[in-house]
């Protein structure tokens, strides 16, 4: 796919609350268009429209069974794997569909990295389940493997605890380097959008305020998408926030003006703990 | 429960601040204020736990009764493998006197002149049942990957049940149709283009005569694939989805999640799969013995007749015309228990090699 340079961090853009667009982004660089999705005869998504700001923590929250992960699946074609799914509405990746005839789910799925609510690093080295996607997709020579696994590594902030034995196997670690060590193998291949579905629920605190922490450092590169359940952690980490509720987006904006005044009572509700 | 001391030690005090006052409700009669009764008065108990213990252990026949019997249960087949072997032993004590260890890699085999050697046997029993493996293996692995990874879920139940309908068949009606189906084929359809292309090399050297190691082989093949094709197939559905998600949004292609995660994955089960239908094809006798040609010969060609250790037992046995001879038949028994158990031997070790770190049915094997 080609896909523009994204800007520079200062140039992320202000808020053009007035303009066209109901969302405050000039050049987002995902683009919802009344996307609605099914599995088999039940809908599990209705008409979400909505835009996603590069280089930006957004977050995605609202109580189980909501849709959240269904739609953080639709953006990398996961969803697709499942029979007797289908969709209708638009994803734009930095304007060209994801779904367009001449968009390879695989060719997308190397640009939108993912990372699954339970670590799920393959029973191979270190070394090699970060080299992972940069063999298949043939990302780059094997001679200049070394340096992209430390670069990745070194990102995902998991470097300097692994570097003497990236032989080891990387069902050894532990669940939080697991975590970490999955981050590392989605970010090797360099992907634009990186796509967060629980990543700390299966962490204990102290794994998780690492995850955090890495998400603020991650997000000068990367455009973050983070599903999550904890309320604190969107109020945390994220920029933008989504309150999803029964398959529908409620409300979507700024974190904090969500969190202290949100516009939609079900999002009130919701944020207070009232429900879900 | 049991009050005992140490539960009230911090309470008399305010009872006995409540009793002091004289204020004592209806409730608070029927508590265990009285100065016997309290806790530094009572002496210790007389019976300890752990003699109750002892005793309720003691009187509990059922439970030991219960333990003796799966004890002996768990004890009569180690016992009946020993037995076994040393029954082999006493059978083949006069051939191994007599042609010691030479026995297995000498190739006579001359009941007339009393001589014997084995070597033909081992080298048909390895031949074969590796010749099963090499067709056996990609077929079953293919059926298995298929019918986890591609087929549309209505076909899967038809094609797995089918497959494993194919290990019900009993092992004479495969000799009979590789005699009739399956050698008449191998003349006509095979074997001409075989040696129109390879003939030059030794493994395809020599005359077609219809019954050859090749025909064993396939014979071997098609009654193994439904074991390891079961076995893998179990495999790889234990595979977690997480495994294939996380290859698949890497951007692998569907072939690639395969080959580089649910099956690397799945490795330890899927050799204890190969394992499985190796011993089967090492101790297959009937189906063999029909296609194989039944000639003590050592020949690299895979063409050629050859025999294998328990086809040689199942027809020369009751036709034994000597002590030597039945005893060197007990040696090949032994010999074949020999071999079956160095092959498994070696198998788990593989196992044990590649299961390092978490892979599935590996604790099952």
């Amino acid at each position: 796919m080609s896909v523009a340079m994204p800007p520079m961090q200062e140039e992320r853009p202000q808020a053009p609350r007035a303009a066209v667009r109901p969302t405050p982004f000039a050049t987002p660089i995902l683009d919802v268009r009344r996307y609605n999705f099914w599995y088999g005869i039940t809908q599990a998504l209705f008409d979400l429209s909505l835009t996603v700001p590069r280089q930006a923590v957004t977050a995605l929250i609202g109580p189980s069974g909501c849709g959240k992960s269904t739609f953080l699946r639709s953006i990398n074609r996961l969803n697709e794997l499942i029979p007797h799914t289908r969709h209708t509405g638009d994803i734009l990746l930095e304007g060209v569909s994801v779904f367009s005839r001449g968009t390879d789910p695989v060719a997308l799925r190397q640009v939108v990295g993912m990372v699954f609510q339970q670590p799920n690093p393959f029973p191979k080295s270190i070394f090699d389940n970060v080299a992972y996607g940069p063999r298949i997709n043939a990302l780059c020579a094997e001679r200049d493997m070394p340096e992209r696994v430390e670069r990745a590594l070194r990102r995902a902030a998991l470097w300097d605890e692994v570097k003497d034995r990236l032989q080891a196997p990387g069902t050894s670690l532990s669940g939080g380097q697991q975590q970490r060590l999955c981050i590392a193998r989605a970010l090797a291949n360099e992907p634009e959008v990186l796509l967060m579905d629980e990543p700390c629920s299966a962490l204990d605190p102290a794994a998780t305020q690492r995850i955090e922490e890495l998400m603020v450092e991650l997000k000068q590169a990367f455009s973050i998408v983070i599903v999550t359940h904890n309320m604190q952690q969107a109020s945390r980490v994220s920029d933008y926030t989504g309150f999803f509720y029964l398959g529908r987006i409620i409300e979507f904006g700024d974190t904090k003006q969500l969190f202290t005044r949100p516009s939609d009572e079900r999002t009130e509700a919701y944020i207070t703990g009232r429900f879900g | 429960m049991r009050l005992r001391g140490g539960f009230f030690c911090a309470m008399p005090r305010c009872y006995r601040s409540v009793t002091d006052a004289e204020y004592v409700s209806d409730r608070m009669t029927t508590l265990p204020i009285h100065p016997a009764t309290t806790p530094h008065a009572v002496p210790a108990p007389a019976p300890t736990p752990q003699s109750e213990w002892r005793t309720l252990r003691g009187t509990n026949v059922g439970d030991r009764l219960y333990r003796a019997t799966l004890t002996a249960l768990a004890l009569v087949l180690p016992l009946l493998l020993v037995t076994l072997l040393a029954e082999l032993v006493v059978g083949a004590w006069p051939a191994i006197k007599r042609f010691g260890l030479p026995f297995v890699w000498t190739s006579v085999w001359d009941p007339v002149a009393g001589v014997f050697g084995a070597a033909p046997m081992i080298f048909g029993t390895l031949a074969s049942s590796l010749l099963a493996l090499l067709i056996a293996v990609p077929l079953a692995l293919g059926v298995a990957i298929y019918l986890t990874e591609f087929s549309p879920k209505w076909l899967r139940q038809p094609i797995a049940f089918l497959v494993e309908l194919l290990a019900a068949i009993p092992s004479v009606v495969y000799g009979l149709w590789g005699i009739f189906v399956l050698i008449p084929f191998l003349r006509s359809y095979v074997v001409p283009p075989l040696r129109a292309t390879l003939g030059w090399t030794p493994l395809f050297g020599g005359v077609f005569y219809g019954n050859s190691l090749l025909a064993g082989g396939i014979i071997l093949a098609i009654m193994i694939v439904p074991y390891i094709a079961a076995v893998s197939r179990e495999v790889l559905l234990a595979v977690p989805a997480s495994q294939r998600e996380a290859a698949l949004g890497m951007g692998a292609t569907r072939w690639e999640a395969v080959w580089t995660a649910v099956v690397p994955y799945g490795r330890a089960g899927l050799i204890g799969a190969v394992i499985l239908g190796l011993g089967r094809a090492l101790g297959e006798t009937m189906a063999v013995t029909m296609v194989i040609g039944n000639r003590h010969d050592i020949s690299l060609s895979v063409l050629q007749p050859a025999y294998t250790m328990a086809a040689a037992i199942a027809n020369e046995f009751s036709e034994a015309v000597s002590d030597l001879h039945l005893a060197a038949m007990f040696e090949v028994g032994l010999v074949l228990f020999v071999v079956t158990v160095i092959v498994n031997a070696c198998a788990r070790l593989l196992i044990w090699r590649v299961a390092r770190g978490t892979a599935v049915g590996s604790r099952a094997l």
